[in-house]
């Protein structure tokens, strides 16, 4: 389930080095481009953990089930609050779910 | 990013740091043990080694949706390594080890939640228990909460760094070596006892999906997880046990999911194509539900193979609730399963979900495979010490178990260290590794050879066929592991054809060089034991039944001179009374 940058709304977190994408993943898989966007170097080795897409300050990163293990088109977003996170959901019918849950207590 | 890959060794510089513990992997055993080791002294130097970010690295990377052991009141350690060895058809398990797991099981279980970790509690404050053992959270943060842990006590961590082999001084291990994943340094840790942290070894076998290109990594364990703490051990000569007790877990269909969630949590059936509860009708001999968990991963297999499938986890009896509270289990832990779920438009009150058995894996802190270690986790190798999924002979420790494993590994580590003092740095040893690491990165662009990702996947489809993956209904026998054995022993002769066209490349290069020499090992142990135990998790076509002879663990060495793997047996001991088949 790799991820798939935006890139209207990528801005590389304005970074000279390595966006928050980059830093995260544990595959070593996110990469700056030359146009200063991050980019997923091989879509093959991603464990789908979504660390980066969590991470993404600017909500530019959109992990997608790869079409071989599901339809167009579902959507899994989170929101990162303080000791919060709020996911949404939308099913390849339109259906969509929240789910909304602390997930830290300090 | 170092932008200019360099054209030639003396080009690379050379980084070398000294410490007192150095912890190689910061996941949850090396976090663990290095908050452990401030603890016990804030003036010791700490220092982990950590291939990714200490912030999400390992196999709880993307969260948790349970602690699968903590002691609930009225039961005893003693109960739970009964547990344990009864999970594994009775052993042989080493006891002495699991009990001392489970004695600082509960503590590392309560550190986690005083540092923000949410265990689901009942009104009255009592833990969430949703089988006999396992507590619900929600443990989206946990890494990143133990891992904030780790640096606020001081511990110092040097993330993107790939560890390659040990450092050492004579018999004695004095520290590691590796290189920048960033930087393109060549890294020396020196250090007075060191604790192998890296997890288990993932992709070893092909994952059945992996035909998709966008899917190679529908695995069970994180796929970063590549083995290279067995590796760098047994290149050394430590002793390896019962490395043939692969791990195999029924899991979701297509995506890798877990179904422990859907099946113990709410409680749903195994099912097979003809709406048959397969453990209730076809393994209530071996208990049903409750049978050994080799049993039960390789069930749903069985039904296949027979001609009953698909299999499914029957989610059609939960309520609109349940199905939130299970969706929110697993954003918990598998986020993108959620995601599955929404691609396929399921409703899985109406289709129940489809599951299917992983591929296998060499995974300590769930079966028993991994180091031979001692009651203070050191391994056979002087002053290297194991901890989490790299130590074997104690099976079931999941994440409390290997964060109560960091702990004691750094108790070891540090009674140790009192009695020792760094010695010189052998300057060719340490020249000879630059050498090798750097090697597929120096090859010139000329060079005619073989990419990481070639080898990968015929080592993969390799030990699928012929050392029981899941295309095999995990079974094998001799001469399927013999060609296995040869044709490894061809792989591991052309790794001198593997190139990297950057510094990701020399790590992924250095990934399959390391899951190769695991692989050896793993097929050797297969081979040795003739006799089915754990079907599914080591299945014999040609010994399908058990063996008395073989009730005790199998362990191997490589020699050091010669390169061969020499298999010998070390004996059961009993120690916590009771019938071992029962829990």
């Amino acid at each position: 389930m790799p991820p798939r940058v935006d890139r209207e709304k990528c801005d590389g977190c304005k970074a000279e080095e390595e966006p928050l994408c980059a830093q995260i993943c544990p595959g070593d898989l996110m990469v700056l481009g030359e146009n200063k966007k991050a980019y997923c170097r091989a879509a093959r080795d991603c464990w789908d953990c979504m660390s980066c897409t969590k991470v993404c300050p600017v909500g530019a990163i959109e992990t997608r089930a790869p079409y071989q293990l599901g339809y167009h088109v579902a959507k899994l977003i989170p929101m990162m609050g303080t000791n919060t996170i709020t996911w949404t959901c939308i099913d390849i019918n339109g259906k969509v779910e929240r789910f909304r849950y602390k997930n830290r207590t300090t | 990013m170092a932008k200019d890959l360099p054209k030639d060794l003396k080009d690379i510089p050379t980084e070398v740091i000294e410490t007192d513990l150095l912890i190689v992997g910061g996941g949850n055993a090396g976090c663990f043990a290095a908050i452990e080791a401030k603890k016990l002294n804030p003036n010791l130097r700490v220092t982990i080694m950590e291939k990714a970010h200490i912030s999400r690295s390992g196999a709880t990377a993307a969260g948790m949706d349970a602690i699968n052991t903590y002691i609930p009141e009225g039961k005893t350690p003693e109960d739970l390594v009964r547990w344990s060895r009864s999970q594994v058809g009775g052993g042989p398990i080493r006891e002495d080890l699991a009990l001392s797991n489970a004695q600082n099981l509960n503590e590392a279980v309560e550190d986690l939640e005083e540092w923000g970790l949410p265990i689901l509690r009942d009104e009255e404050g009592n833990a969430q228990y949703r089988g006999g053992w396992d507590v619900s959270i929600h443990g989206e943060q946990l890494k990143p909460i133990m891992a904030e842990k780790a640096m606020a006590m001081g511990a110092e961590v040097y993330n993107r760094i790939a560890a390659t082999s040990l450092l050492m001084d004579g018999d004695r291990c004095v520290g590691a070596m590796g290189f920048g994943v960033r930087d393109g340094k060549f890294y020396i840790f020196r250090a007075k006892a060191v604790i192998v942290s890296t997890g288990g070894a993932c992709g070893l076998y092909k994952s059945y999906t992996s035909d998709a290109t966008s899917s190679h990594h529908q695995t069970w364990m994180s796929p970063f997880n590549v083995g290279t703490g067995y590796a760098m051990g047994i290149r050394q000569g430590a002793e390896m046990t019962s490395l043939e007790q692969r791990w195999v877990a029924t899991r979701t269909k297509d995506f890798c999911g877990p179904v422990d969630t859907i099946s113990v949590g709410y409680k749903s059936s195994i099912t097979n194509a003809r709406g048959e509860r397969i453990l209730q009708e076809r393994y209530a001999h071996l208990g049903g539900d409750k049978a050994p968990r080799y049993i039960r991963a390789n069930a749903p297999m069985e039904e296949w193979l027979a001609g009953r499938g698909p299999t499914y986890a029957d989610t059609t009896h939960m309520t609109p609730e349940e199905v939130k509270d299970m969706k929110t289990d697993y954003l918990n832990e598998r986020p993108a399963f959620v995601l599955f779920l929404a691609a396929r438009g399921q409703d899985i009150t109406k289709d129940p979900i489809e599951i299917y058995g992983s591929d296998p894996y060499v995974v300590g802190g769930h079966t028993q495979s991994g180091y031979w270690v001692d009651i203070e986790r050191m391994t056979t190798v002087s002053a290297l010490f194991a901890a989490g999924e790299t130590a074997g002979g104690n099976p079931n420790k999941f994440v409390g178990g290997c964060a109560a494993e960091g702990k004691l590994a750094t108790r070891g580590a540090v009674k140790y260290m009192a009695t020792v003092t760094l010695p010189e740095l052998d300057t060719q040893q340490v020249e000879r590794e630059k050498e090798r690491i750097f090697a597929p990165l120096l090859r010139g662009p000329e060079f005619d050879g073989v990419s990481q990702t070639e080898m990968e996947e015929r080592m993969q489809r390799l030990m699928d066929e012929y050392a029981g993956g899941t295309s095999q209904f995990y079974r094998t026998n001799e001469e399927r592991l013999d060609y296995a054995l040869k044709h490894l022993k061809m792989l591991r002769d052309q790794t001198k054809f593997l190139y990297a066209k950057d510094l990701h490349d020399l790590m992924n290069a250095h990934e399959v060089i390391d899951r190769l020499d695991v692989a050896e090992v793993l097929v050797h142990h297969l081979k040795f034991r003739k006799e089915t135990r754990w079907q599914g998790w080591q299945t014999r076509s040609d010994y399908p039944d058990t063996d008395p002879k073989f009730d005790c663990f199998v362990e191997s060495r490589r020699n050091k001179e010669t390169g061969e793997i020499e298999m010998f047996t070390r004996p059961y001991e009993q120690i916590v009374p009771g019938d071992r088949y029962q829990p």
